[in-house]
């Protein structure tokens, strides 16, 4: 079982898009650590014949009607945007300049 | 005691027939809560947002449709309280988050809209756990809800405030979520009773998802037969919730009021031998241990089960659990709704820049703790490790549960391993906080219904201890057949409700 290290929840951090400081990596590195040797047995439970659930039902392909519906106005859908621009989400800047 | 205060300890059972025969009114009802909540949950802080003057024009409007003849059901004009991780259209909804701090969702969930069409009036948003990610409401970013048995305990999570208003006669019933034990854990340590219906028997249509393939609405109330109510009103298919199932709901009501006759000939229960002894307070043993021999009295067999895989639930499930969160939780990225904020010392930050500034400031503590463990645990390279095993032990689980109904009708444990504890005492001990959930858990990874009802009280602590019923996925109804005959049997022992033993409260005395 792999110890979990602080650089490794720097990365995990950085693909979860959650900027951690540094006091903040010093504090959940340790946990995360106890936390992963607590659910580490699970590797040995089960055997290869043994199928995996995803989902407790049983449910495949659940189709409806192609029907139109009422749905949100757009001023209902933008009313709770952070900023809002020609009746649009306005948005940072998506591209950076090397691109 | 004076009428008002008389008014709000009747079950909800009783404030509907109060309603139908014309001895009170929806708005003489509502406000004995707005009043009740006044003077106590400053204490409790069960609620995050009380709609005063939403739930009396929701009342007036039913006192309205009474006095016309024409109630649009049972429950019109009984109040009620709804977890703050359900979208009510024109209320704030937080999931006692930062980031989604004054967020107004534009339209209601389906279980909303249900209690909507049903006449229930709104009284507020109730607290919890941090997109419903705690056993205690302490991961509440808007502080934590205090137990009303004791102000300095926990009152369980993630849906201690839903719990905790009802414990405190702020509510006469609510709605909660159960994702590993959020309403059934709740309802152990404050005395009340909690529902887990069947995977899929409830909407969840317009609920803010934690785990989709876990996650289960459900009735938080004082007695079976309140659950059974409140559980046949929002219960159904749905077709904007393509997980619900399509069959109907049995008949709940019908079985709370044949359990309650107290005759359980011929029904085979099944005690969880590892949901049991070590780990588990005397106190909450105790109780449970009584709990069984009721329904001996009563008539049922008692077997005791085996279910080898639930040892290995609780690793199962912090690893499905966090996996699925992190992906639901990749919707806040402050772009369309919730919090946005400019990182700090950088001139023009791009979109992600922003998302990860936002996600730090708006996520608390326990959320990125397991936001972090899910993106671990789907990496390539440690998927087959963790969750693949995670979905194949979910499989052993399910066959455990399928033996075990193989040789009784329901299975019983007790709902949690100890009476409620100390605010802080675990907070920032994550193993131990999730402990709590060690006999909920499994009911969720396999679908199955549950619930949870007082046992009494621990003779240690004083504090209430919960028993938990387990039945076949569909059979929700066998649930209150048992809970209804053994809360007789109870309520019976200890001369009346276990809550009438609960310490007053601030503005008990008014």
């Amino acid at each position: 079982m792999p110890e979990i290290t602080r650089d490794e929840v720097a990365h995990l951090a950085d693909l979860a898009r959650i900027d951690l400081d540094a006091a903040e990596l010093d504090h959940l590195a340790p946990q995360l650590s106890v936390i992963l040797e607590s659910v580490a047995s699970i590797s040995e439970v089960a055997s290869d014949d043994v199928p995996p659930t995803s989902h407790p039902l049983p449910l495949t392909n659940v189709f409806r009607e192609d029907v139109a519906q009422p749905c949100l106005t757009a001023e209902q859908a933008l009313a709770m945007a952070p900023e809002v621009d020609q009746q649009r989400f306005s948005v940072p800047r998506i591209l950076g300049d090397e691109q | 005691m004076s009428t008002s205060s008389n008014v709000i300890k009747q079950t909800a059972a009783e404030m509907a027939a109060a309603l139908a025969d014309g001895t009170t009114t929806s708005v003489e009802l509502t406000q004995a809560h707005l009043d009740r909540i006044a003077a106590v949950d400053g204490a409790v802080h069960a609620y995050l947002h009380v709609d005063a003057e939403g739930a009396l024009a929701q009342a007036a409007a039913s006192d309205a449709r009474r006095s016309d003849g024409k109630p649009a059901g049972d429950l019109d004009g009984v109040p009620i309280a709804v977890k703050d991780v359900l979208a009510t259209q024109g209320l704030p909804t937080t999931c006692g988050s930062k980031i989604l701090e004054g967020w107004i969702p534009p339209y209601d969930a389906t279980v909303v809209a249900k209690l909507k069409a049903a006449g229930l009036p709104i009284l507020g948003k109730t607290n919890m756990d941090e997109f419903a990610m705690g056993s205690s409401t302490e991961h509440s970013a808007y502080g934590p809800t205090h137990n009303p048995w004791d102000l300095d305990r926990i009152p369980g999570g993630s849906g201690g405030g839903s719990a905790a208003a009802v414990a405190a006669f702020s509510a006469p019933f609510a709605l909660g979520t159960d994702t590993g034990g959020s309403i059934r854990q709740p309802g152990a340590v404050t005395g009340t009773v909690g529902v887990k219906p069947t995977y899929g028997g409830v909407s969840r249509y317009g609920l803010v998802a934690l785990a989709n393939s876990l996650d289960q609405v459900g009735p938080v109330t004082r007695t079976v037969l309140d659950s059974a109510l409140l559980h046949e009103l929002i219960g159904g298919h749905d077709p904007r919730d393509s997980t619900s199932v399509d069959a109907p709901v049995p008949g709940l009501v019908a079985a709370a009021t044949q359990g309650a006759q107290g005759d359980l000939s011929g029904l085979k229960v099944g005690v969880i031998k590892e949901l049991g002894g070590e780990g588990y307070q005397a106190g909450v043993q105790q109780r449970f241990q009584e709990s069984v021999d009721h329904l001996v009295a009563m008539g049922a067999e008692v077997v005791e089960v085996s279910c080898p895989s639930f040892v290995h639930a609780l690793a199962a499930y912090y690893l499905i659990l966090p996996a699925e969160a992190s992906s639901n939780l990749a919707k806040f990225d402050a772009m369309r709704y919730g919090l946005r904020v400019l990182p700090e010392g950088v001139d023009s930050p791009s979109a992600e820049d922003v998302m990860r500034a936002s996600r730090d400031a708006g996520f608390g503590d326990e959320v990125k703790r397991r936001i972090i463990l899910g993106t671990y645990a789907l990496s390539s390279g440690y998927y087959d490790a963790y969750y693949g095993q995670a979905q194949k032990v979910r499989t052993l689980i399910s066959r455990d549960f399928e033996a075990a109904f193989g040789r009784a009708d329901v299975l019983l444990s007790p709902t949690a391993p100890t009476t409620a504890f100390k605010l802080g005492e675990k907070l920032d001990d994550p193993i131990a906080m999730y402990l709590n959930d060690l006999a909920t858990i499994p009911a969720n990874l396999a679908g199955v219904p549950g619930i949870s009802l007082p046992s009494g009280l621990a003779d240690e602590d004083g504090l209430p201890a919960g028993v938990q019923m387990l039945a076949p996925a569909l059979a929700d109804d066998r649930l209150y057949r048992v809970g209804a005959a053994l809360e007789v049997a109870l309520t019976e022992k200890w001369g009346g409700p276990l809550l009438d033993r609960a310490p007053s409260l601030t503005g008990d005395a008014s």
